[in-house]
């Protein structure tokens, strides 16, 4: 117990003190975490080979992020990029591979030998260019849509990699490949041939299509309606895990799993309360899973063969970069995308680590390179911020055709996010839509998400107070955040929470009454709207006009009524908040004294000057003396 | 040339108030970009009226007060039916009270200048006097120089730009905003020959001319 916290606290301290540092000098956080693995690694000695089962676990972090990148990721779009996910992706997996493979029998390797490191060294990091971009905020550039889609396609040609490797490895040891399906501790397709194999792979795909398209909701709404947040992770955690088990029974990978899953889940109410359970859990476990890489470099190998290793390092680099240029010529990318292209997606990736201990328990490839080709991996991975500095120093200048601005597939989020969509809600999203803004509706009413269905506005499922799923929701990019909940003392802590990390973003706020208002006012809402004050002005203004007052005179008045009531409001506000500071109680008192006097001056001035000022204008006050004039005026 | 003040002294520059009146400036492809060159001009004070009082509900004491504050009253707005858009009408309507503008003690406008800068989607032969019905655009805006002429405002003909919505296709409009531009720096520094212009149908001619002799 007292081993497994002490390594807990050191892989946290190491993480806690290297990221931040890293982040202020601009290296981003997953070079961060590789030093902070390298530190209490091969340099410190402070953790050792359990780092090997910490990796294990941590490569989940992939494929949750997989399934976050699923639930950004609409069916839609993945089509209207099946050009770049196929062709860019495909070439660059295919060319690659072939160049590396060359390289290796121009270094004397057989060719199983050197088609086995083409492949894994096609591959690219995932978790370090998703990450990456989405902290650059190049997620929804052009350049960035390229890399993500090639990411994607290796993504899925790690599965027929699986399947090759096994048979190169029999043509080099000359036995059969006895540990090729006992490298999993159990599945259910060890026994098969390769039809029933296949048979049962694509059961198990549709089954993850299908029931995440027709059980996941029904069970996610019985959950939410129970209203307990905890329940709620935990039935998202347990989908993302049970899908990766199913996966992995059926020997195809955890990650593809999980992103069919979250693209099915993409369309559903639910998407940005999932986004932010799972996020959190996806951050750390990449986060160990980069230390680790980190702390898995092998200095001792290294340093015998330094000189070697670095060139081989470089040569990868550069060969895949060199492939991505020629790509990005090809599909006529703009200078900029091309560069970005080309410098983010250079490195070998996590994928190389698991196919390369893949290869280890089948005996694919010699021990001695296998540790070399894991330390040009590593290096090239911890290279990478490195060549993402490159593109913020000299790719940023270069000309982009197409700027950000267009819809990408990694961003669907609206201008508007209207918290709530109770009777109050409803109403400001109606007009909003009516007048073509974009909105993004949020409410934990499971019932409420389903009528609003019904009538074709589509909201989503979840706490809007939390900011973690505001911030899901793309509060940093929205205009304005509509708090139209009815909870009064959330609605104040959202505005604070708003208007202190996004000062930018204007917040109105639906407030329950002036008290609620001055409160709201105080946490820095740009607009604050007592809830029910216009529906009883407008009952005012009808029992005027039912005494049969002139409807003109009527408005008149209520205008005035409104603009005198507003000026009130005001000039209390100064005082409110003097007694705000003494503390919380006495303020509370002061308020409701400040409230007494508003609603006696307002009697007082509708007795005296109120009906005056409302007619002002078009009576006279005393009687012209020069009749000329008069007459002109109309009066 | 200053022609009004014959005093030796520099005058002090006069203050120009413009009261925008457009009930949709976001598809305005005239005034807006009137409104853009006259935003930051020093002297020159701008006030959209629709988007002040969307509720129509115009604060009178705050408008009798800018107008003290001003020397040239400039109303700008697009013609509808040969005549200002309604709050303009309102603005008259509520501010311009007996005992402020007009009538005994009526004098806080007496002396300051005013005029109308209208556009308008007819072109401009349809606005020649004395053909067929045809009234100009002057005698079109008589009840406007009634009311300055009434609050003691000295009446400067309209500037205008007839055919508006064919001007931009046509490359009319930066010469419309660079003479208004002119306009207003002349009205700010003194430079109108005002007694000499009162007389014209448009003052847009007599911007050109003034330009000639400088």
């Amino acid at each position: 117990m007292t081993g497994a916290l002490f390594q807990a606290f050191i892989y946290l301290c190491a993480a806690v003190i290297a990221v931040p540092l890293a982040k202020r000098l601009g290296l981003g956080s997953v070079l961060g975490y590789l030093l902070a693995g390298i530190v209490i690694g091969p340099v410190s000695g402070l953790v050792g080979s359990e780092t090997q089962a910490i990796q294990h676990v941590a490569e989940f972090g992939v494929v949750m992020m997989l399934f976050l990148v699923g639930l950004e990721l609409q069916p839609r779009l993945l089509w209207e990029m099946r050009h770049r996910l196929f062709g860019l992706g495909g070439l660059q997996v295919v060319l690659t591979s072939a160049l590396i493979t060359g390289l290796g029998m121009l270094l004397k390797q057989p060719w199983e030998t050197a088609l086995t490191i083409g492949m894994i060294l096609s591959l690219s990091s995932t978790a370090i260019v998703l990450q990456t971009l989405s902290e650059k905020g190049l997620n929804d550039s052009e350049g960035g849509r390229t890399a993500f889609s090639v990411l994607l396609f290796q993504d899925l040609a790690v599965i027929p990699m699986l399947a090759v490797i096994p048979l190169l490895a029999v043509a080099v040891s000359g036995e059969p490949a006895a540990g090729a399906a006992s490298h999993e501790s159990f599945t259910l397709v060890a026994n098969l041939n390769g039809a029933e194999r296949g048979a049962v792979m694509l059961a198990a795909i549709g089954l993850v299509l299908v029931g995440g398209h027709y059980m996941a909701r029904p069970l996610f709404r019985y959950i939410a309606s129970s209203r307990l947040r905890e329940i709620f992770t935990a039935f998202a955690l347990l989908l993302v895990i049970g899908i990766a088990l199913l996966m992995t029974l059926v020997e195809l990978s955890p990650a593809l799993g999980t992103f069919l899953a979250g693209m099915v889940l993409a369309n559903s109410e639910f998407r940005h309360e999932l986004e932010s359970d799972i996020e959190p859990f996806k951050g750390l476990l990449l986060g160990l899973f980069f230390i680790t890489v980190g702390a898995g470099i092998d200095f001792a190998v290294l340093f015998d063969d330094f000189a070697r290793i670095m060139a081989l390092t470089v040569a990868v680099i550069i060969l895949k970069g060199g492939v991505l240029y020629l790509l990005g010529l090809l599909f006529g990318l703009p200078s900029r995308s091309r560069w970005l292209l080309t410098l983010s997606l250079a490195q070998a990736g996590e994928f190389g680590f698991v196919l390369l201990s893949f290869s280890q328990q089948i005996n694919a490839l010699p021990a001695e390179l296998l540790s070399k080709l894991s330390l040009v991996v590593a290096l090239s991975m911890l290279l990478t911020p490195g060549l993402f500095l490159i593109y913020d120093r000299f790719a940023q200048s270069l000309p982009a055709k197409t700027k950000a601005k267009e819809s990408g597939p990694i961003d669907t989020h609206g201008e508007v996010i209207v918290a709530g969509s109770g009777r109050f809600g409803q109403v400001v999203n109606r007009l909003l839509m009516a007048s073509g803004v974009k909105t993004v509706v949020l409410d934990y009413e499971i019932a409420m998400i389903d009528m609003l269905g019904k009538f074709g506005i589509h909201s989503f499922y979840g706490d809007a107070s939390r900011p973690d799923l505001l911030i899901a929701a793309g509060v940093e990019s929205a205009k304005a955040v509509v708090i139209a909940i009815d909870d009064r003392q959330r609605a104040v802590e959202m505005t604070r929470f708003i208007k202190r990390n996004y000062p930018h973003v204007k917040v109105l706020a639906r407030a329950y009454d002036v008290n609620h208002l001055y409160l709201l006012r105080q946490a820095g809402v740009d607009v604050a709207v007592r809830e029910l004050f216009d529906a009883s002005l407008s009952t005012g203004k009808e029992v005027l006009k039912a005494l049969g007052l002139h409807p003109y005179r009527v408005e008149k008045m209520a205008t005035a009524f409104r603009h005198h009531d507003e000026v009130g409001l005001n000039d209390l506000y100064g005082e409110w908040d003097e007694h705000q500071s003494i503390s919380e109680n006495k303020a509370i008192l002061a308020r409701a004294r400040e409230h007494g006097k508003t609603l006696s001056s307002m009697l007082e001035s509708d007795r005296t000057q109120f009906s005056a000022h409302s007619s002002r204008g078009w009576t006279p006050t005393e009687t012209p003396a020069k009749k000329n004039d008069a007459e002109e005026t109309g009066q | 040339m200053p022609s009004t003040a014959n005093t030796t002294n520099v005058p002090a520059p006069q203050k120009v108030l413009i009261l925008f009146a457009h009930p949709a400036p976001h598809r305005s492809q005239a005034n807006r970009p009137m409104l853009r060159a006259a935003a930051h001009l020093p002297g020159v004070t701008l006030i959209d009226l629709y988007a002040h009082y969307p509720d129509f509900a115009i604060d009178i004491d705050a408008e009798q007060a800018r107008l003290r504050e001003h020397d040239v009253v400039i109303f700008q707005f697009p013609l509808y039916w040969y005549s200002t858009p309604s709050i303009l009408k309102e603005w008259q309507d509520l501010v311009l009270e007996y005992g402020f503008a007009y009538g005994q003690d009526g004098d806080a406008l007496h002396d300051k200048l005013f005029l109308c800068a209208v556009t308008a989607g007819g072109l401009a032969s349809a606005y020649k006097s004395g053909e067929g019905r045809n009234k100009s655009l002057r005698e079109l805006l008589m009840p406007l120089e009634h009311m300055a002429t009434l609050c003691g405002m000295q009446y400067l003909p309209p500037f205008a730009l007839f055919g508006s919505r064919t001007a931009p296709e046509e490359g009319r409009i930066a010469s419309h905003v660079s003479d208004w531009t002119r306009l207003l720096r002349a009205l700010t520094r003194h430079e109108l020959p005002i007694s000499s212009l009162q007389d014209l149908p448009l003052l847009n001619e007599a911007l050109h001319q003034q330009e000639k002799e400088h």
